[in-house]
């Protein structure tokens, strides 16, 4: 049997990619949250602060073991399946990328470390530096990774010599010009993934009166961020979409199901797009409001997918819906952040039982969001891997053949499903026993005695 | 490159040597752990081997990482010629990276399903460092290129001497490994590491000659190099210190020295490697690609060098603070957060 290497390394890619995507979306938030907690500990004292970040530590170290592994995969699967594309884009990718690994991923790792193991090794202040360093590592790493990406998406600062990229200006390629709204909405994309799934635990504890004192903490901390950065996200998003409308085209109008270039576009709420009849099938609109949105106009003309042959159109169907999962979920949470000021007013907002389920039914809801995101801004790019200067079919490696890129796909598959499945589970182990299973630092010495020193057990275990 | 008064080329060949270097010394010791890990004599000293690596396996691993950036950074044809033609043991390294990785967390969070993340711990390591064995064969033998792609077959690395490397590479680790659980532990643990590190020690000594009269023999050109006089005189001292530094190892293992045989492994890793750049340089890719026709163009690689030679002392500053951070030994009362 044939198998095509190119279709197999782009399932591979997008499989591996995705995976990978979901634990910095958490992680990169979660640090943040932990060191604001080690902050509050060490300002205050409070033990309650010291007892959520031990509990939110052993969720970020499952995690973010994780994140690495995957990354790591990342960083050769670029050589190994894309080595045309490698060699032609490494006189940017290459040095962005090696700034990433030594300003951001030596700092993560190496502190930590400290984070982990050293809270009885290193005075309290340099713990919570270490925290901070984590944290700042994690932004650093977004900051250039986004940069690569955007690069891909809308190139500048360079010249093609011989088919291979030469850098003219440095500031101009890093400072692309989708890079300031993707890394600020990204980041935002991180922080609520956090917010919501530290709401989504304490609304749970709330619901069945576990670690009362711990969750309502949390659970309005977590909920004056979102409350912030919700909305601030639909901004963001706005003018993510008018960066692309200038300089990608042609996914805006995949993002809307837009086929003819005209004027009073419809804002679609539903509509099945048939990219071979050119058409959408049982549309449902709101008139005008996409040429609004985008031109800040009713009778902006906005340019329609038949401006581009077939063959340089994305797949209309994926980014059209995968555009509006991500900005249906956006809204939700629009609303659960106003729900939350309405309870906050009406001083209900740790009893409203169908606010507490509705905030626990929202735990998946950010990663989909994440996913479908980055289904929107990669599927939309397509045909191109280097836009308009590479198409993703010159990018694959020349030697791979069918059958080896299969073999890892499947591998790929198989072991990322075992490790998913046993982190998410010592993940929801560690939030069943809660916070209050930890110790506090007057016991802590206490326990480490009576502790069975043989067997260094975690507090899950318990 | 002519006309230019520094060859960046040149700096960045000793940078991703440095890097590399590092890579398979920290990272070394740690796989080495891991591959020693079944033959521990009880649970509580797995417990305790895992507690002396587990803080710093991470940076360790980034070393890797760095390896990879950089070259495509500053080397991007040796990145896309020599990753499309070991793609399977990249494959292989990977999931027993995966494998390892994620076992430190989980090992501890477990309750029945312990031994489960010890055996994950073991073959992850076992396979990924086999798999760097065999990566290092088949980069010393050579590779078919036409012009800028790799054009042979999905199993080219699959050779008797690739394979041979990738057990002399589990032997090397196991032996950093065991030194370091000696400097790291105390008691029964340490006893035992002072029983295997013997056994280690002939092991690598006996692939390390393997490799040396392999090489020469596979590639005309590397007999040349240190057999021909004077070539020969300068290149003396390598096989000379490696000699002494085994009889140093050995007398250090003997007097039970904690810290010494550790030095000792890391001073064989260094020859072993110098002697391989001497038989290879200055190509990169066998048997004719050179360091400067791999190169990336020079102004990427000054940009890169401008933050590298300010950030990499940086980290090797923290890196030290982190192992003075958790120095001394590991005992069964330092359980760590978990
Ligand atoms: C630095 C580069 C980079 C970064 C940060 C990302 N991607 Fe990407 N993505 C690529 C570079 C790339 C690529 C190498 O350029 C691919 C491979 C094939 C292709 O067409 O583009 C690609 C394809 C690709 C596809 C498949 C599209 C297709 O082949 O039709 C998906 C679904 C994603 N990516 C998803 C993601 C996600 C979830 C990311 C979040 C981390 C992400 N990408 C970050
Ligand atoms: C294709 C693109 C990507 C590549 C090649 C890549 C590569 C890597 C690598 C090699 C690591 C492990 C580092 C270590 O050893 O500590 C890693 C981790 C990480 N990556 Fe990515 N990455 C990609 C996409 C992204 C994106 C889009 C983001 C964020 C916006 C991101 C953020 C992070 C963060 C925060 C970590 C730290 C570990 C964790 O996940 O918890 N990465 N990445
Ligand atoms: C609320 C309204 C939102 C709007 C209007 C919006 C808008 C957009 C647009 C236009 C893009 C595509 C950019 C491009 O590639 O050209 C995008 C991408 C993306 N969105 Fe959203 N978004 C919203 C909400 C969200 C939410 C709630 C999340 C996640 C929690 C999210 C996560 C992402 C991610 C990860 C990407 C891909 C990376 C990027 O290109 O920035 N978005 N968004």
């Amino acid at each position: 049997m044939e198998f095509d290497p190119l279709l197999l390394s782009r399932i591979q890619f997008a499989f591996v990619v995705s995976f990978h995507i979901i634990f910095p979306a958490f992680t990169i938030g979660l640090a943040a949250f932990i060191a604001v907690l080690e902050g509050l500990w060490f300002r205050t004292g409070n033990p309650v602060y010291l007892q959520l970040s031990k509990m939110w530590i052993k969720v970020f170290a499952v995690s973010f073991g994780m994140g690495v592994v995957s990354g790591i995969v990342m960083s050769f699967q670029f050589g190994t399946n894309w080595s045309e594309l490698s060699y032609a884009s490494a006189n940017f990718l290459g040095p962005v990328l090696s700034y990433e690994v030594v300003t951001a991923f030596f700092l993560e790792a190496t502190f930590l470390g400290v984070l982990l193991f050293g809270r009885d090794k290193v005075p309290q202040g340099m713990h919570l530096f270490a925290a901070i360093m984590v944290a700042v590592g994690t932004f650093i790493s977004s900051f250039w990774i986004l940069s690569a990406n955007s690069w891909m998406q809308t190139p500048a600062g360079i010249e093609i010599i011989n088919g291979r990229v030469e850098v003219v200006s440095w500031l101009e390629a890093i400072f692309n010009p989708s890079f300031p709204y993707r890394f600020a909405h990204m980041v935002l994309a991180a922080f609520l993934t956090t917010g919501f799934f530290v709401i989504a635990v304490s609304a749970w504890y709330l619901l069945i009166n576990k670690s009362r004192e711990y969750a309502k903490v949390m659970f309005s901390m977590t909920l004056w961020l979102v409350t912030i950065m919700a909305p601030l996200q639909l901004f963001v998003g706005d003018l993510h979409g008018l960066d692309t409308l200038e300089h990608q085209p042609a996914k805006v109008a995949a993002m809307e199901g837009n086929w003819e270039t005209q004027s009073r576009v419809p804002l679609l709420l539903f509509a099945i797009p048939d990219q071979e009849a050119e058409m959408n099938h049982f549309e449902v609109g709101i008139p005008g409001l996409a040429s609004l949105i985008l031109k800040h106009d009713l009778d902006g003309v906005v340019p329609g997918l038949k401006e581009w042959a077939p063959e340089d159109r994305p797949h209309v169907a994926t980014v059209f819906w995968s555009f509006r999962v991500m900005v249906g979920i956006g809204m939700l949470m629009i609303l659960v952040a106003a729900l939350s000021l309405l309870l906050r007013y009406r001083g209900t907002l740790f009893v409203n039982r169908g606010f507490l389920r509705l905030c626990t039914c929202m735990m998946p809801l950010p990663f989909i969001a994440v996913l479908a995101g980055w289904i929107t801004t990669e599927m939309g790019r397509q045909p191109w891997v280097l836009y308009e200067i590479m198409r993703t079919e010159d990018a694959v490696t020349p030697s791979l053949t069918g059958g080896v890129a299969l073999t890892s796909l499947i591998v790929f598959v198989v072991v990322y499903a075992l490790i998913f499945i046993a982190g998410g589970y010592y993940i929801s182990r560690i939030l069943k026993a809660g916070p209050e299973q930890e110790t506090t630092p007057e016991d802590d010495a206490v326990t480490r005695h009576m502790r069975r020193p043989a067997r260094p057990m975690s507090a899950a275990d318990g | 490159m002519e006309g230019q008064l520094i060859d960046l080329t040149l700096i960045w060949a000793l940078i991703i040597a440095f890097g590399v270097f590092m890579y398979v010394l920290m990272d070394g010791f740690d796989l080495g752990v891991g591959i020693l890990f079944p033959f521990a004599p009880n649970e509580e000293a797995r417990d305790i081997m895992m507690n002396t690596v587990a803080p710093v396996w991470d940076g360790n691993e980034t070393w890797l990482v760095l390896g990879g950036a950089g070259l495509l950074g500053a080397f991007p044809l040796v990145y896309s010629i020599v990753l499309p033609a070991v793609y399977l043991p990249i494959l292989i390294m990977l999931a027993g990276l995966i494998f390892r990785g994620v076992a430190f967390e989980f090992r501890f969070k477990a309750k029945d399903s312990k031994w489960l993340w010890d055996v994950s711990f073991t073959v992850g390591s076992v396979v990924a460092t086999f798999a760097q064995g065999l990566v290092l064969g088949s980069f010393i033998q050579g590779f078919d290129v036409d012009g800028t792609r790799f054009v042979g077959g999905a199993f080219d690395w699959a050779t008797p001497f690739a394979i041979m490397t990738g057990f002399g590479l589990m032997a090397g680790y196991a032996l950093i490994g065991g030194c370091w659980i000696i400097m790291k532990t105390e008691g029964e643990v340490r006893d035992w590491a002072y029983r295997v590190a013997p056994v280690l020690l002939i092991l690598v000594l006996l692939f390390i000659s393997l490799v040396s009269l392999w090489t020469p023999l596979m590639r005309e050109a590397i007999a040349e190099r240190w057999f021909s006089t004077p070539n020969l005189y300068y290149f003396l001292p390598v096989p000379v210190v490696t000699g002494l530094i085994t009889l140093l190892m050995i007398k250090a293992l003997r007097d039970r020295t904690d810290y010494l045989p550790f030095l000792c492994s890391l001073g064989l890793f260094l020859l072993c490697y110098s002697g391989l750049a001497i038989s290879l340089w200055p190509n990169v890719i066998q048997p004719d690609i050179s360091l400067w026709d791999a190169a990336a163009s020079p102004g990427s690689q000054l940009f890169l060098l401008l933050g590298v030679l300010f950030i990499i002392p940086l980290i090797l500053m923290y890196t030290a603070w982190t192992y003075w951070v958790f120095r001394g030994k590991v005992t069964r009362d330092s359980v760590g957060y978990h």
